[in-house]
């Protein structure tokens, strides 16, 4: 596979790759500005009364889906569909399918649009049930669900074709992140895929009376948790795989690489119940269970904090780095889309942290559905992965167009300011929930606010308004670089991939991912099956819809 | 497979820093008494009061200084939302939910849990110091849902 980084993906498969992404960050824009709002809100200063918005909720709503599962889902797909394409150096499987597949997910996002820009889906975006949205909402996101599948389908036949045109050879790194990333998905899909189609939507419809909320709840985390790492497997495919390549450095580890991507499979899965640790009727007994595996699942992190420094140390020693930490200097710090990544990395480590306390079982009472959770996922999706999605966007939109970056400082500049805004906004959130400060709450307008929560809240203000300029100058370069872009001559705008510090053999469980799949079910079914029959046993439909909002 | 040695005592540092972890929750929940709720009954507590229907909230006196509170969260407050208990206290809360998901937390002390249609939370708590201790809702309940909130008053 001679030449792989100038490979040229073919034109139709660049179309589509931009058409993903170019949905993805319109509606992250609009995420970001709704996130504007809420720090003003908290700050006490009410934006929502000059737009067509209903209210806080509405936008928070907005907010969550449009941040956390529209740009996040069709970013992915865009990028991952690069990574298999490029990596393989060959079309899909089925080509057509890749478009029907597209129009299938948009046809669900417009859905989906609708209800929440006519106040008809006020959910927020973890749905839960006796809160009832339109069913337009639900059905938009089920077709959004069917899409990804469709991609893992088309992902996996192109891989097994692959696979017979050229025997012996290694998975190629990108596409190995891309199908671990799908696959893990698919299997997690499962939960909101009973939720949504059996539960919610004849609900919704009127075809059913009453709900479970717990079932509903319990089938969502299923899903939820592991959604997470939907999420993140991307971002890590990058900094395992392409950014070691952009610090001048190699991948230090191809072996544990796989295995920490590999890991992903199985321990992602059995974790939900770590988000239900005060819901009463689950047993103190899975809950516990489910604690031990989340632990278990920060393991591939912690591998990934190790290798993925390693291989930038050695990018800065290449670079004439001495001594101790004199190699963080000279690494391309000039360079925006390696900038992005590593401060994203180091938020990242600081959301790791409040991740163990939130998983931490009795620790949990502590810190549950206050401002100190979204205090730690704007660490994790809101930075880890969000930055890094954003960094990716600053070459690959280069390699897809055909167009220089423009303003390459601004870029940097862009990055920097997400990783202050985040920290100070992060921070305000994180001191807040440990005062018990409830998420999800319209604060500027909640009568029982204490004196002593207001700092906190200007925090948060003060880190989302450099979060939002930040995000207005990163739509700045994208458009400027479109619309203003110098052409690129031939080979300027490679694809950075890593090459591994040493071409050692990697055993053939590290290149197949069956086992891994088999070991991810029989986890399921022990950590979630006796559980569920239990729930389902004793299930009691008691909840007609609410549409409060 | 080859590990890299700096690599290897990474990995078993970090498995050893979760196992402590993992010793730290479990003496706290078995040994020091901080309990999250688990599958309890899902009826009402017994021992309704006289002049009070299954679905208000009431406070109870079970003996010198043990409580026990029915809370009704409910688009958007709690009946009770004001509860006076003596300094020394120690107070059980059931709470139900008559609509949708709602969130029942005690500023200060290791109650909080989500309140579920179908579903009795149940949580315990020893009020040593006297004071006012906010109560607020922190679960989305819809549009009044930052009104929601209520006051245990320690005498």
């Amino acid at each position: 596979m001679a030449n792989a980084a100038s490979y040229r993906v073919p034109a139709g498969d660049r179309r589509l790759i931009l058409a993903y992404i170019g949905i993805a960050l319109a509606h992250l824009a609009v995420g970001i500005l709704l996130g504007f709002m809420q720090g003003m809100e908290h700050a006490g200063i009410d934006l929502y009364k000059y737009t067509f918005l209903a209210h806080y909720y509405q936008g928070l709503s907005m907010h969550g889906v449009y941040n956390a599962l529209v740009f996040t889902t069709f970013f992915i797909a865009g990028f991952l569909h690069f990574a298999v394409t490029h990596s393989f150096q060959r079309p899909m499987k089925w080509p057509a399918l890749s478009w029907v597949t597209f129009w299938l997910m948009t046809a669900g996002l417009l859905m989906v649009d609708w209800a929440l820009l006519t106040n008809r889906a006020s959910v927020l975006y973890t749905s839960y049930a006796p809160l009832q949205a339109h069913w337009a909402y639900y059905l938009g996101l089920v077709l959004i669900v069917v899409g990804t599948l469709l991609i893992l389908a088309n992902m996996v036949a192109t891989y097994l074709a692959w696979r017979r045109e050229s025997p012996g050879q290694r998975t190629p790194l990108p596409a190995f992140g891309a199908l671990v990333t799908m696959i893990m998905w698919g299997m997690a899909s499962l939960g909101i895929a009973v939720q949504f189609i059996f539960l919610l939507l004849p609900w919704s419809l009127g075809w059913t009376d009453r709900i479970d909320p717990l079932i509903s709840r319990t089938l969502f985390w299923f899903t939820g948790h592991p959604l997470v790492y939907f999420w993140l497997l991307p971002a890590y495919t990058s900094w395992y795989f392409m950014l070691p390549k952009q610090a001048g450095g190699k991948l230090f580890s191809e072996p544990l690489a796989r295995l920490a991507f590999l890991l992903f499979i199985p321990l992602s899965l059995p974790v939900g119940f770590h988000h239900q640790f005060l819901d009463p009727g689950v047993s103190t007994g899975y809950k516990g269970i489910h604690a031990f595996l989340t632990f278990a699942v920060f393991m591939p992190s912690m591998i990934t904090a190790f290798t993925v420094l390693a291989s930038l140390e050695l990018g800065g020693r290449a670079r004439g780095g001495k001594g101790l930490l004199g190699w963080i200097r000279t690494l391309p710090w000039g360079d925006p889309s390696f900038t992005l990544q590593a401060l994203a990395m180091v938020l990242f480590a600081l959301g790791g942290v409040s991740g163990l306390v939130n998983a931490s079982y009795n620790l949990n009472l502590v810190v549950h559905n206050t401002m100190f959770v979204p205090g730690h996922f704007h660490l994790t999706v809101g930075t880890a992965v969000a930055l890094t999605f954003m960094a990716v966007a600053y070459w690959l939109v280069p390699y897809l167009t055909g167009k220089k970056l423009w303003g390459r400082k601004a870029a940097v500049v862009q990055g920097w300011l997400w990783f202050i805004g985040m920290a100070i906004m992060s921070r305000g959130m994180s001191w807040a929930g440990l005062m018990g400060v409830p998420r999800r709450t319209a604060l500027g307008q909640a009568p029982y606010v204490l004196p002593e929560w207001l700092t906190a809240f200007n925090w948060m203000a003060l880190g989302g308004a450099i979060l939002t300029v930040s995000g207005v100058l990163f739509f700045t370069v994208l458009i400027m670089t479109a619309l203003r872009g110098q052409p690129a001559a031939e080979g300027e705008v490679d694809v950075p991939l890593a090459e591994p510090l040493e071409d050692e053999a990697v055993p053939t469980y590290l290149d197949r991912f069956r086992p891994w799949v088999i070991g991810a079910a029989v986890l399921v079914l022990l950590a979630y099956g006796p559980a569920v029959v239990q729930l389902v046993s004793v299930a009691n439909p008691v909840s007609p819809g609410f549409r409060p909002y | 497979m080859h590990v890299h040695p700096y690599e290897r005592m990474w990995i078993r540092l970090s498995a050893v820093l979760l196992v402590v972890f993992g010793i730290a929750i479990a003496v706290s929940s078995l040994a020091l008494g901080v309990t999250i709720p688990g599958a309890t009954p899902r009826s009402v507590a017994t021992g309704l009061p006289a002049d009070a229907t299954p679905s208000q909230g009431w406070v109870r006196e079970l003996g010198p200084g043990r409580y026990e509170v029915n809370l009704v969260a409910r688009m958007w407050g709690f009946e009770p939302n004001v509860i006076r208990v003596p300094k020394g206290s120690t107070v059980t809360f059931y709470v139900h939910s008559q609509d949708v998901l709602h969130g029942f937390k005690i500023k200060d002390t290791t109650v909080s849990m989500m309140a579920i249609p179908g579903q009795v939370g149940r949580a315990s708590y020893t009020f040593e110091e006297p004071g006012e201790y906010l109560y607020v809702c922190h679960e989305y309940c819809g549009l009044g849902h930052h009104v929601m909130s209520g006051k245990v008053i320690v005498e």
